[in-house]
């Protein structure tokens, strides 16, 4: 996984609450191919109206957040489906960093393996700090440090966030989840060696005679 | 320490902590579809890595699979390429792929229960959301994404922060033509599509206990539309009466074995839930939802809802909802025209949920203008509804009779609806757009939308039950 560095760039305001992920990345014949244009998923059905052209009221068609790296979202951001190109998706046009009220379980821990940094601010935070990106409307930029877990606004204004110590090691580092995982492969094994006894119904399974 | 019933399936599974403080959750059957799989065995085999245990690991083809009668692997051509990875990759890792012309074929969370391959009080791990749906039997179930599939599938762990508790005691008795989808969509509107985040749900009670199997399955596979992590119902006779004899299921001595160790999978009397409430279902109706999201529901015969009544951000939401399904606050749903009617998914699509569609539809006919399908969960529900003469009921009355897949679910392969049309469909999600761009979709139970099938309308199907054919 890349490492999460310092992170500077235009926050796009998106705050609904409940944006599930087939909004994030609809169903469609390129998200069914082997290798999908996830760009071309992101948003695909709020991007466009009824005609096929492109809403140009929809915050991402604007043009000063054609360049987002930071989206801020509402409550419950993700949820629904657990597809993980609802990760790839906003991956593909460059975000890097989502801030919410709160996150759906799934899709929180889908950014966290994709090196996207999932904040959510408290309460009496987050009003301020969304009223601020709104008046902002992407004409300057913001800036993650996950370093001292801190935004700074244009205004120089700063927005403490927290995140557990092991997350962030793991953002910061860009750490292998597998190769984490892989280090208890002897506990794997044993494991499976006492359940073989313990539970041999689960562990030891034959295909049904033909 | 008196624990959950989840609490002791997670601790008899956990294989270790990482230092990064996740617990490792042992996974004992790993099922995964062709929609995501793929990817993940790419990148695996481009980090050189393999599958650890391929005897637990099994494959589907569901999501992009064509359900036109006659189809094979190449009718749909966004599936083909995917169901060529999954042969390439079962080859290549060696795990058991159900492929589309085996009797196995289906939907991953119909196929696995109807195979004996979920046990109660084992964990389960599918790539899917609706991975929730084989706690029905008793088994802890987890859905995951791409990433963790991978993970999965070179580690046979899942790593995980431990969730929190909570219970839902489901009180009374459920009325006639009152069913488990009902139960679980009135949950969702009660409370909400995050209410049980963070939390692993026990269906319990009287009602939970009342459910067959198949309503079982159908009450957890909706857990994770209230948000939660997993749902479960703890396994009585019934679960391994239900499962006794299934194909993968063990036999003999093993299964006596299973039996026993059955006993103890309850949660304790004085075991601590965080959350633990009670609902009363004496007096719920068949369930409608009219919005964009699964807790946008009502009772068939209850006005719609205020949003001025709900405030905030989500009164937005349902304005948003009301302007996308064409309907307005304090309308009725019943009597509204109905243009598609879809009897599928993992939600809906076993042999008890055709059966109930079934009496509803026979010696009626859909009405011109309306076009509804039936998509059963697995070919071997499709060929056990063709024994029992239910396809020719559905055919007889008009029906389309199709080959097992997710479907319109998903607005997966040609099987959508056209922009503002109204679909009733037994599936589970409503979302925006899920069912094929402007399509209007209202979840039900299966006799409400054979009901919409035959009169056209949203309508109580107690009243067709009650008239008969």
């Amino acid at each position: 996984m890349e490492p999460f560095a310092a992170l500077t760039g235009v926050a796009a305001p998106l705050l609904l609450p409940d944006v599930n992920t087939d909004q994030i990345a609809p169903a469609s014949p390129e998200a069914r191919s082997l290798h999908p244009d996830y760009a071309k998923l992101f948003f695909a059905g709020w991007r466009t109206r009824s005609d096929r052209t492109p809403d140009p009221e929809f915050v991402f068609n604007r043009p000063q957040f054609r360049v987002a790296k930071i989206l801020v979202a509402g409550e419950n951001f993700g949820c629904g489906s657990s597809r993980e190109s609802a990760v790839w998706a906003p991956m593909a046009i460059g975000i890097r960093c989502v801030v919410a009220r709160s996150f759906a379980d799934t899709y929180r821990e889908n950014c966290l393996k994709n090196g996207v940094l999932p904040i959510v601010l408290e309460p009496h935070v987050a009003t301020a700090f969304e009223a601020g990106v709104v008046a902002v409307d992407g004409s300057a930029p913001y800036t993650v440090d996950l370093n001292v877990q801190r935004i700074t606004c244009p205004d120089g204004t700063a927005v403490a966030f927290a995140i557990s110590a092991a997350e962030r090691t793991a953002l910061l580092e860009g750490l292998d989840d597998i190769g984490l995982t892989l280090k208890h492969v002897e506990d794997i094994a044993q494991w499976e060696s006492r359940a073989g006894n313990e539970r041999p119904w689960l562990q030891r399974l034959r295909p049904p005679p033909a | 320490m008196p624990q959950t019933l989840a609490e002791k399936i997670w601790d008899s599974h956990v294989v270790g902590r990482r230092i990064d403080g996740k617990e490792l959750l042992y996974m004992d059957r790993h099922v995964m579809h062709e929609l995501h799989a793929p990817r993940a065995m790419r990148r695996l085999g481009e980090a050189k890595r393999t599958v650890r245990r391929p005897d637990l690991t099994f494959g589907v083809l569901d999501h992009a699979v064509a359900t036109v009668p006659g189809r094979d692997a190449n009718s749909s051509a966004d599936g083909a390429p995917l169901a060529k990875a999954m042969r390439e990759g079962a080859d290549r890792f060696g795990f058991r792929l159900f492929d589309i012309d085996e009797p196995e074929q289906g939907i991953a969370h119909v196929v696995a229960p109807e195979l004996g391959m979920v046990m109660p009080g084992a964990t389960h791990a599918c790539p899917d959301s609706h991975a929730c749906t084989v706690g029905g039997l008793g088994a802890l179930a987890f859905a995951c994404g791409t990433s963790e599939l991978e993970h999965v599938l070179a580690t046979q762990v899942i790593a995980l922060t431990r969730p929190k508790q909570m219970r839902i005691r489901l009180d009374g008795r459920l009325g006639a033509g009152v069913t488990a989808k009902d139960v679980i969509l009135h949950l969702i509107g009660r409370f909400g599509i995050a209410g049980a985040r963070g939390h692993i749900v026990e269906f319990a009670g009287t009602v939970a206990r009342d459910l067959s199997i198949e309503g079982r399955l159908t009450l957890c596979n909706m857990a994770i539309e209230m948000g939660a992590r997993t749902g479960l119902v703890a396994p009585d006779e019934k679960t391994f009466a239900w499962l006794t004899g299934r194909p993968w299921a063990p036999s003999g001595a093993a299964w006596e074995a299973v039996v026993n160790a059955g006993a103890a999978l309850t949660s304790d009397d004085d075991a601590h839930f965080d959350c633990d409430v009670i609902v009363d279902c004496n007096a719920l109706e068949p369930q409608v939802t009219w919005g964009t999201d699964p807790s946008h529901v009502v009772g068939v015969n209850e006005p719609l809802p205020d949003p001025d009544a709900a405030g905030g951000d989500r009164a937005d939401a349902m304005r948003r909802a009301y302007d996308y399904m064409g309907l307005q606050p304090g309308m009725m749903l019943a009597g509204q025209p109905v243009h598609r009617v879809f009897i599928g998914s993992c939600t809906n699509a076993r042999l008890e949920d055709l059966e109930d569609a079934a009496a509803i539809v026979r010696g009626r006919h859909v009405p011109d203008g309306v076009r509804a399908l039936v998509v059963p969960g697995s070919t071997a529900v499709k060929k056990q509804a063709e024994a029992a003469g239910l396809d020719a009921v559905f055919r007889a009355a008009g029906f389309e009779w199709h080959e097992s897949g997710c479907s319109m679910c998903a607005g997966a392969n040609g099987d959508a609806a056209v922009p503002g049309q109204r679909c009733l469909s037994t599936s589970n999600r409503n979302f925006e757009g899920r069912q094929g761009p402007g399509v209007r979709t209202h979840l039900v139970s299966p006799a409400m939308a054979a009901a919409a099938a035959v009169t056209g309308t949203i309508v109580d199907a107690r009243v067709l039950a009650r008239a008969g054919a």
